[in-house]
């Protein structure tokens, strides 16, 4: 009885404190709101079936506790009560996997007007690299990676003269434009993960990965790797700000191209020289 | 309530046909078993304390030596999670523990629980105990290679704890050994560590495979007359089915941790791409980290079954017993672990809808996890139905049960979660993870190990463990654990990720620092209460209440062994001979609520028992 009892109380604790806790989503600020909607569902199907299987398990332990010359049902099975068990299982399973198919193909799907930001990460940090005023980034590769050069673009490639470089691990994204994160990693894996956003995806070491989300509340976020990369994994953060069309345009008139670049280390190479000749 | 049960409705029966008093049927026939096909199996029989209790051929001692061993490794395993929930919740008292030590400690206990405790347990330990008496037969078909596998098991695990004293520590690189962080400088113990992981890991799938093959073998070929595989208990066919799983599913492990060694010192690149390193490029190029990821998943995720089905058949046998009831459905039970089983092996990539593979897979994936669900589903609906209209015996093995089935509930529903692979975006690589497959790999096998245990242990030693004892045991284990796992889901909510040594001053983990103090202190007091099982044991071993024959009043072959606890050859002169499924408990008619598979149909001729 006293099982019983105590059974009980777990399965009405669990709900309680998932109606009363304190500790759940942060607030959402990006389009992802339907995978907040799924697992809302999720909740609400599975949840019930949590609570029914465990009450219906307390009911038994009240009703059909040992009684000495009592005498258990003898039944093999029922074939119609295990009929209709697996027809509703696969309808509440079904009713789970087609809204997690549809957001599935969504977050697969890039939007056109997707920004793409080359996302880089090392053991232990980030940069980032935006497309100039051509909209194309260049290509890079992880051997072309050096002081002068430190994203690794190809200089063959003419996409890449005017990316922008952001040699900081906080970037900056226009509200309600959606982006394009394209990932890649020079060493270990790694995960470009802003809990507000809800979406992830690791980056992978030679190929590049990528997802995609909208921004939609002005803000400042922590950026976290969520994929583990070594004894820094936990310090590997790098910070999001979302700021207004205006905003942006300002931030992003100050930030280097990588030609500007180029000028400014054959600048300090000449000055280097003629220090050397005097 | 007095409602007695034995006039309900006919039942559509296991076949159409029932065994009855009225047809007059005492004819001989009645009770034929069809003659053993082979003969009997010849037996080493040891003389020495080496070969009867070391380098011994006797399953049932093999068993426990598994038993002993995973428990050891297991109890080390334990304490790592002591000192890992000592950073989270009280890092200051944590002082001397660095990032390296913390992640060295959380790979090992992973791989440890994973590998060394529970699969060795429910397939070394039980397995080799319970095969053979549940089927009937002397001992396992091949005695000496099972001898060999453990003691390949023994070396493993020695090899496994020589890494804690190695130069550079233990692996770190998270019990999932991703490379390329697992054999660069960065990740702790990337030199010997994980070659001496590796090495381990290879030891085990062959003494593995050996004692595998023996259960495969002994299962098909050496199960006595008339045990035919619809009259096997559950046990033996979750064990079998997760040892066919274990026999396709380690080669992948075995290959990745070869290739990954090669990689470390031979400077191949199956895993590795171009890497910059400290601005320096390493003589890596054109390998795949993906690769080993599917690899290590194609075993990983049988892996989880290769647990739990062993753990839903003890469990299955355990609720019958205690409930004086048949298992319901028996049919759909053993169907439902061969599809689960089946299954297992095209859901793999469930824990990569995040690892930059081809998106597309997600699809596919997703699908084939929900689908399992289904008959993981059924076989939930079969427990508690089994206990429905049951006349249950509330002992220490029932509360274990009942532990189990909330656990394991907990942790499928919150399966479907992750399985449905765009909830799992924002929930994988978090506490979420972490808090799910505890409940549903850690937990709830658990449980049913404890169940089994105090279930089983009068069968092994003849002396019941304490009632009393047992039942401070379950009542701290499963409080305490539930109270670990259910509200670290919630972190996971909140966006904590896994495998952060500190959290320190992010706004939304701040907030959690309360509930990792909480997480902690129960930690500390789960792990502690599990030494009230050893102090059990032993306390029983000297003074616990003699358990005599088939003290449970169970149908199963192994409690109907002709001396208590069985000898070597497990069945005197004769083997039993078998007329019916283990399951004919509380049957209409019968003098006692339970009728042995050895009894033969001429002696419960007044019974309405169902033919199976």
């Amino acid at each position: 009885m006293h099982a019983g009892i105590i059974f009980f109380l777990v399965i009405l604790g669990s709900v309680l404190f998932h109606i009363f806790t304190p500790w759940y989503w942060t607030d959402i600020a990006s389009n992802w709101g339907s995978m907040d909607d799924t697992i809302t569902l999720t909740f609400w199907i599975g949840g019930g079936v949590f609570v029914a299987v465990c009450l219906f398990m307390v009911y038994c332990v009240f009703k059909f506790s040992y009684k000495e010359g009592r005498k258990a049902e003898y039944k093999p099975e029922d074939k119609k009560l295990e009929r209709i068990l697996t027809w509703a299982t696969t309808l509440g399973v079904a009713a789970l996997l087609a809204p997690g198919l549809i957001v599935w193909n969504q977050y697969v799907n890039v939007p056109k007007n997707a920004l793409e930001i080359d996302v880089m990460a090392w053991q232990w940090g980030w940069q980032y690299r935006l497309p100039g005023e051509d909209g194309k980034l260049g290509t890079t590769k992880i051997v072309n990676i050096n002081d002068n050069n430190p994203f690794g673009i190809n200089l063959e490639d003419s996409n890449g003269k005017d990316d922008v470089m952001i040699q900081s691990d906080v970037i900056n994204l226009k509200n309600n434009r959606p982006v394009k994160i394209l990932l890649r990693s020079v060493d270990v894996l790694h995960n470009w993960y802003v809990p507000q956003f809800r979406a992830k995806m690791d980056a992978v070491p030679g190929v590049v990965t990528y997802y995609w989300f909208e921004p939609n509340k002005v803000g400042k976020y922590e950026v976290l790797c969520a994929e583990y990369c070594g004894v820094g994994h936990y310090a590997m953060r790098g910070g999001v700000i979302v700021q207004s069309e205006q905003d942006y345009e300002n931030w992003l008139q100050g930030q280097q191209t990588f030609s500007e670049l180029i000028v400014k280390q054959k600048k300090i190479e000449l000055n280097e020289t003629k220090l050397v000749k005097k | 309530m007095s409602e007695d049960f034995k006039d309900s409705k006919a039942i559509q029966a296991q076949s159409s046909e029932t065994i009855s008093s009225g047809a007059g049927s005492s004819s001989p026939d009645l009770d034929y078993v069809r003659p053993a096909e082979v003969g009997d199996q010849d037996l080493y029989h040891g003389h020495s304390f080496i070969t009867k209790w070391v380098f011994c051929q006797d399953a049932k001692v093999i068993g426990v030596q598994y038993f002993c061993l995973a428990t050891f490794t297991g109890i080390i395993g334990l304490i790592l999670s002591w000192l890992m929930r000592l950073q989270l919740g009280y890092p200051e008292a944590a002082g001397f523990m660095t990032a390296e030590h913390y992640y060295q400690f959380v790979t090992m206990h992973g791989m440890i629980m994973v590998v060394y405790f529970l699969t060795a347990l429910f397939l070394g330990g039980f397995g080799n105990y319970l095969i053979p008496l549940m089927v009937g037969a002397r001992d396992m078909v091949f005695p000496y290679l099972n001898m060999v596998s453990f003691w390949m098991f023994f070396v493993a695990v020695g090899v496994l704890l020589a890494s804690f004293f190695v130069p550079g520590g233990p692996t770190g690189s998270g019990w999932t050994l991703y490379p390329p962080q697992a054999i660069l400088e960065g990740t702790p113990g990337s030199g010997m560590g994980i070659i001496l992981m590796c090495v381990s890991l290879i030891l085990f799938v062959a003494g593995f495979t050996m004692g595998g093959l023996n259960y495969l073998i002994t299962v098909l070929q050496a199960r006595t007359r008339g045990m035919t595989l619809m009259r096997m208990p559950l046990t033996v066919w979750g064990i079998f089915t997760a040892t066919v799983l274990a026999m396709l599913a380690f080669p992948a492990l075995l290959v990745g941790s070869l290739m990954m060694m090669l990689d470390k010192l031979l400077g191949t690149s199956f895993f590795m791409p171009t890497i910059l390193k400290a601005g320096e490029v390493l003589e890596y190029g054109g390998g795949s980290p993906i690769l080993f990821q599917h690899l290590f998943w194609f075993f990983g995720h049988p892996e989880v079954y290769i647990v739990a089905l062993p753990a839903f058949g003890i469990i299955s046998d355990l609720i019958s017993v205690h409930s004086r009831k048949n298992i319901f459905g028996y049919r759909m039970m053993v169907w439902a672990i061969v599809i689960i089983g089946a299954l297992s092996f095209f859901v793999w990539a469930h824990h990569m809808y995040v690892s930059g593979m081809n998106p597309w897979f997600g699809f596919f994936f997703a699908t084939t996890t929900l689908i399992i669900a289904v008959p993981t589903a059924m076989k939930v609906y079969n427990w508690i139905l089994t206990l429905w209209r049951g006349n249950i015996r509330m002992n220490t093995v029932m509360l274990w049960c009942l532990g189990f089935i909330v656990t394991f509930v907990n942790g499928g529903i919150t399966g479907i979660f992750l399985g449905n692979v765009s909830v799992d975006v924002p929930l994988s690589d978090t506490y979420f993870v972490i808090a799910h497959f505890h409940m549903v790999m850690g937990i709830a096998p658990l449980m049913v190990i404890m169940g089994a245990v105090y279930h089983w242990f009068p069968l092994v030693t003849g002396k019941f463990l304490s009632e009393k004892l047992g039942k401070w045991h379950f009542w701290l284990t499963f409080l305490g654990a539930y109270s670990i796992y259910f509200p670290m889901h919630y972190l996971g909510f909140i966006g904590v990720p896994r495998r952060y040594f500190e959290m320190y001053d992010s706004p939304y983990m701040t907030s959690a620092v309360g509930m990792n103090e909480f997480i902690s202190t129960a930690a500390f007091i789960v792990g502690a209460a599990q030494f009230i099982l050893i102090y059990n044991i032993i306390k029983s071993l000297k003074i616990g209440k003699a358990a005599g024959k088939n003290p449970w009043q169970a149908n199963s072959l192994e409690w109907l062994t002709p001396t208590v606890p069985p000898e070597h050859g497990n069945w005197g002169d004769r083997l039993p001979v078998v007329h019916r499924w283990a399951y004919d408990y509380s049957v209409p008619g019968a003098k006692e609520d339970f009728i042995t598979q050895t009894t033969p149909p001429s002696e419960v001729t007044d019974s309405k028992v169902e033919k199976t």
